[in-house]
């Protein structure tokens, strides 16, 4: 069974050891709670951890940490999350984005951190559209995706107001449906307002080495504030009075009791572990394919100098989940070396990373031999599908040079998080207020509604905030 | 515990959770939020720290007296000589 837990009894025990879990936990921690973290993994990070093939680092996800500011930037997403941690923003070793592009067939937009490419792409592009895409911007500005009282509306829906080109919404749509929406072809206009603040105002950064660096900065503050964490452990179920959580039985056979459970594990995954039934939600879990292509040299070298490239060749913006395997109109491409790390700073080898959509229930169903050799039939699909966006790269001298390939599919997603279908986003619908059926039991993280890894740590300590040290 | 000494106690709580914000020159009858870059985030902190470093309790709907350093010391100092007594 391993060695008990150190207590029988905590003030909170937060499920889940990724960005969330751990930002809550330390909070809690912070201001003396006794926390419990548990894991059913055996590495932190979650849906964007990391791990080692063949003597290499590979992060699980990590494209860009978004919200990037420059040090010193006011009252910004990042600013406020150190702040909450005391995590010194150097822990994180941010170096900004070279630049990303919005690819359609026929069309680019561009964009760099700040603003001002991306406007200035607009207005080349769509000259007739930049009044209102600079209204937009301003009702952007002014709309406070915080305010719990107001109603939850479509973007697209919004966005008739101020875009008459559906070619110029879909452009827009595409990077900030790819990077954080839960829902088929649309995405709820607060979380549309999060986004284009945190990847069009602010932008994109990346530690040098990878998101290690920022669970790093994570764990050190977790052992700093007394956080004790319980690895390869899942919650087997959370008893209840029916309506209370009484206790929480963890896989290794223990059981613990706590005056408030912080649960990062999913709505209905919750659900589930309090034995109730998930109710039946609003649409598909979307879930994604990822490849990573590893090769001697730099990309910039083979003629890539970008660092993310949202692409779609279809003449539609379709974000959904696929009845193809994968998805090859659309998709993300993301070169990891091209961030501006500072001169001799730099990984060793060449990265090129692609994403796309993916059918959850088709991967779920192979058998070992079929999904095997299905992961290198569309490896190869979808290496061609993205690089028809790359003009200037030299595809082929890449592949001369490539001395490792890895690709994850949705059953990969669930495996190591989880997360049922092998979500990324979570569930369609979201608890804004992290509230549950039960009184002493708040979700934080993916189906709270804050996404991406500093959604992710924003969520994890308001509501640890709000549903615990607010309440005293 | 004089006002001053009260207000010292807040303004190093303050360079604990903002170290990123100057103190110099703050104005004690003006509002910290209009002068620094603190948020209701913040304040919480502030109230925490309170608790956990001088055993102080702040209500949440006391929180509004600590909006200046001056009401900071007029609402608190009573409490930390209550506590201290
Ligand atoms: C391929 C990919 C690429 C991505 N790229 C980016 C990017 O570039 N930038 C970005 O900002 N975001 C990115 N994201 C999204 C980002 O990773 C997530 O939004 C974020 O990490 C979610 O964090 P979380 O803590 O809310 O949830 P999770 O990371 O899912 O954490 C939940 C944790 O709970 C654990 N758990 C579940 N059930 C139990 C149980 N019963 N008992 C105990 N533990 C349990 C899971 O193992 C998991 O560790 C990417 C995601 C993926 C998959």
């Amino acid at each position: 069974m391993g060695s008990p837990p150190k207590r029988s009894h905590y003030d909170a025990v937060v499920i889940g050891c990724g960005m969330a879990g751990l930002a809550a936990a330390i909070r809690l921690a912070m201001f003396d709670r006794s926390v419990l973290v548990v894991e059913s993994h055996n590495a932190p990070g979650g849906l964007n951890s990391f791990y080692a093939l063949q003597g290499r680092k590979f992060d699980v996800g990590l494209h860009a940490v978004t919200n990037f500011v420059p040090p010193g930037a006011r009252g910004t997403p990042l600013g406020k999350l150190l702040r909450q941690l005391r995590i010194p923003r150097e822990a994180l070793d941010l170096s900004e984005q070279v630049s990303s592009r919005i690819a359609f067939p026929g069309v680019d937009l561009r964009f760099r951190n700040g603003f001002r490419e991306l406007a200035e792409s607009v207005a080349a592009a769509f000259p007739e559209e930049i009044d209102g895409f600079t209204r937009l911007r301003d009702h952007v500005a002014a709309y406070d995706p915080f305010d719990a009282g107001l109603e939850v509306r479509s973007t697209r829906s919004v966005l008739q107001a101020f875009i008459r080109s559906p070619l110029l919404t879909d452009m827009i749509l595409c990077p900030l449906l790819y990077y954080g929406s839960a829902r088929e072809n649309d995405i709820d206009f607060d979380q549309f307002v999060i986004l284009w603040r945190s990847i069009f105002e602010e932008g994109f950064g990346r530690p040098l080495e990878g998101v290690r660096v920022v669970i790093r900065a994570l764990l050190d503050r977790a052992r700093a504030t007394g956080v004790e964490r319980r690895m390869k452990c899942g919650v087997r179920h959370l008893h209840s009075d029916g309506s209370r959580i009484t206790a929480v039985e963890l896989e290794d056979g223990y059981t613990v009791t706590a005056d408030r459970i912080i649960s990062t594990a999913g709505a209905p995954e919750t659900a589930l572990l309090c034995g109730e039934t998930a109710a039946p939600e609003a649409g598909p879990r979307l879930s994604f394919v990822e490849t990573i292509t590893v090769f001697d040299g730099q990309p910039k070298n083979f003629g890539a100098e970008e660092t993310i490239i949202f692409f779609n060749a279809a003449p539609t913006f379709a974000y959904e989940r696929p009845a193809d395997p994968v998805d090859l109109r659309s998709g993300v491409i993301c070169f990891p070396n091209n961030y501006e790390y500072g001169a001799e700073r730099q990984l060793e080898e060449g990265f090129f990373r692609v994403t796309a959509l993916a059918n959850y229930a088709y991967w779920k169903g192979l058998d070992e031999a079929t999904y095997r050799s299905e992961k290198e039939a569309w490896y190869r699909r979808m290496q061609s599908a993205a690089t028809a966006f790359l003009p200037g790269f030299d595809w082929a001298g890449v592949e001369a040079k490539r001395r490792f390939v890895d690709m994850f599919t949705p059953r990969t997603v669930e495996k190591f998080t989880r997360h049922l279908d092998g979500a990324v986003y979570g569930s369609p619908v979201k608890t804004r207020d992290g509230t549950t059926a039960f009184g002493n039991l708040f979700l934080a993280g993916t189906d709270q509604g804050f996404l991406g890894i500093t959604g992710a740590m924003l969520s994890g300590i308001s509501m640890a905030n709000r549903h615990v040290l607010a309440g005293g | 515990m004089t006002k001053e000494e009260c207000k010292q106690v807040v303004l190093d709580i303050i360079s604990d959770i903002a170290p990123d914000e100057s103190l110099d020159g703050l104005k004690h009858d003006v509002r910290l939020r209009d002068q620094l870059d603190l948020d209701s985030m913040d304040f919480l902190d502030i109230v925490m720290e309170l608790r956990k470093q001088h055993g102080i309790e702040v209500p949440e709907e006391d929180y509004p007296q600590l909006a200046s350093l001056d009401s900071c010391a007029e609402y608190l100092t009573p409490k930390f000589n209550a506590v201290s007594a």
